[in-house]
């Protein structure tokens, strides 16, 4: 499954050299103590610029809602149509969610509900994306 | 000339108040060009910008105005033709052609600084670069005439398709995602209104219940009133009655998202001409009154917006238009919201309550009577669902609507109010238009 490869920024690297070390760490601001993912630059809910810091998630989900892929418009995805496109609430907030192609779930079979936890995938030589996998 | 863009006119807060200018600023003509699937590469007289031309001289003739009389142009310079990448992104590398089309401007894009020149408006005064979709532009225009930066201008929404697969080149056929792509792209979101609303759109049926397929009373029905729409695509190339079955049958593009889910891009242009009130009334149409325009630009707060986001979303830009116009839900008659995906329209009508209808209530309003002819005309313009991707059909509907002049789609309700927009839940705008100006 040859997927398009993450190109990390100056904001995204430690969160990219992170997966790389298979661990999911997402932005948690001291002054309003809230998780933010994707990272940015400022805290989205209170502004604050100077009190983001990296937190390690324990990496449990839930799948919300799903889709099948089947007629996308990514060239590098194309051999891989139809493939699952999930959204994953992360347990810890459930207001911040991801996306997962569900590796070993067959695409339609999608148990939405189901609990999942983080696992990781090379996109690329050295490079990891996060992943999501149902938890038997 | 053009004048660069820094004027202040969105009214994108909330708790602004009644709009200063309700009622005092006017659409006084419309113009649409014809509406073809693709420009062919050779006919000259089809272009966009040759098409952009015809829709302002429409829309001049339908006011009763002349070109001298033009102190505002305002043209979206980003089309679909534009940056989106791929073959139908521009014209080049192929040769281009005579002046005016020796170069990507009249081909895949126009602006006001080209009109200008090709239509030989001298006394133009304000003409801003880096305007906004239709979406917006309506609102740009509205407060410039309002605001008294011109009297009677010219606002233009062109809308281009070249040969190839929409949106398959540029960004989408790299191997490497950059920017705000690194969190969508390497699972497989290409990025769009599809994969914005698809989601909340399964939690939708989810939380309310219903199944994917109870859009399809209100998809056909959107391909009836194209079919009631002369100059939209279907109407115009003979395109047949979107069935039932038709609906249920047809291929996934992002399952449960089908192929008559999504709108048909075309090669189109059509120009507004707005001016003031009390000039329109001297004009040759019934003046159409702007009673108030709102924008809304909210800022998702992770990876994907759910329907509690989509919901508040919408619920916001509701209030914000009501509160602009001095209107409530019950005061709207004509409600034509964008319907590119079908899968969004359930939540403008929820969050508008368009005959009452409230949260989780929209397919059941689908499976009553929505047509024309009806108690309940959901969406009398057809939409871009039944007249191509122009973005317009919502726009004209209203005007026609009000003027009593929507031929076969006339409603047979009371049409003294419209609701008009494109826009999608996170992003742009909405038109509140009057038969009267209070």
């Amino acid at each position: 499954m040859p997927k398009v490869i993450p190109v990390p920024d100056a904001v995204s690297k430690p969160f990219w050299d992170a997966v790389n070390e298979k661990r999911l760490i997402l932005q948690h601001c001291a002054a309003c103590h809230r998780l933010q993912y994707p990272p940015q630059q400022t805290c989205q809910f209170c502004r604050s610029a100077d009190q983001l810091a990296w937190k390690e998630v324990k990496g449990r989900g839930h799948i919300a809602t799903y889709i099948v892929i089947e007629d996308g418009r990514l060239n590098r995805r194309m051999p891989d149509q139809p493939y699952n496109l999930a959204l994953i609430t992360l347990d810890e907030d459930p207001t911040i969610n991801f996306y997962s192609n569900l590796p070993g779930t067959p695409p339609y079979k999608v148990p939405v509900g189901a609990a999942v936890e983080v696992t990781f995938e090379e996109v690329a030589p050295g490079q990891l994306i996060h992943e999501w996998r149902v938890i038997n | 000339m053009a004048t660069q863009n820094t004027y202040s006119w969105r009214r994108d807060k909330d708790g602004l108040g009644v709009w200063e200018h309700r009622g005092k600023v006017a659409v006084a003509g419309y113009g649409h060009s014809p509406v073809d699937r693709r420009w062919d590469g050779v006919s000259m007289d089809k272009t966009l910008g040759a098409y952009s031309i015809l829709a302002c001289q429409k829309a001049m003739d339908d006011a009763g105005v002349t070109a001298d009389q033009i102190d505002g142009v305002i043209c979206c310079d980003s089309h679909i033709a534009g940056a989106s990448g791929g073959s139908a992104s521009q014209w080049a590398p192929r040769p281009y052609f005579d002046p005016p089309y020796d170069s990507e401007w009249g081909l895949t894009l126009v602006n006001a600084e080209w009109l200008i020149k090709q239509m030989h408006l001298t006394n133009v005064k304000f003409a801003p670069t880096k305007v906004p979709t239709i979406s917006e532009m309506v609102g740009m225009a509205a407060q410039a005439v309002g605001d008294g930066l011109c009297t009677t201008c010219l606002m233009i929404y062109p809308t281009g398709n070249l040969e190839g697969r929409y949106r398959r080149g540029g960004e989408n056929a790299d191997d490497y995602a950059r920017g705000a792509r690194q969190w969508t792209v390497p699972w497989g979101n290409h990025g769009g209104n599809d994969f914005i609303n698809i989601f909340p759109h399964n939690q939708y049926c989810l939380r309310y219940g219903g199944t994917h397929d109870d859009l399809a009373p209100f998809v056909i029905n959107q391909h009836r009133n194209g079919l009631l729409t002369p100059w939209g695509y279907n109407a115009s190339h003979g395109v047949p009655q979107l069935t039932v079955e038709d609906y249920v049958t047809s291929r996934y593009v992002l399952n449960p998202l089908r192929i008559w889910d999504c709108d048909r891009p075309v090669q189109a242009s059509a120009a507004y001409l707005f001016t003031t009130a009390e000039r329109a009334r001297d004009m040759r149409q019934p003046p159409i009154y702007v009673l108030n325009h709102a924008q809304h630009s909210f800022r998702q707060r992770t990876t994907q917006p759910d329907l509690d986001e989509i919901e508040e979303w919408t619920d916001r830009a509701a209030r914000r238009m009501f509160e602009g116009a001095g209107l409530g839900p019950q005061d709207v008659d004509i409600f034509n919201p964008y319907d590119g995906y079908s899968i969004m329209s359930q939540f403008f009508l929820e969050a508008f309550q368009w005959h009452g209808v409230k949260r989780g209530e929209a397919l059941a309003f689908y499976a009553g009577d929505i047509r024309v002819e009806g108690p309940h005309p959901f969406c009398s313009s057809g939409g871009n669902l039944g007249n191509g991707r122009t973005r317009t059909a919502m726009y004209t509907d209203s005007i026609e609507q009000l003027r009593g002049t929507a031929g076969a789609r006339q409603v047979k309700v009371r049409a003294e109010t419209a609701l008009a927009a494109f826009t999608t839940p996170s992003n742009g705008g909405w038109i509140m238009f009057g038969k009267h100006p209070s």
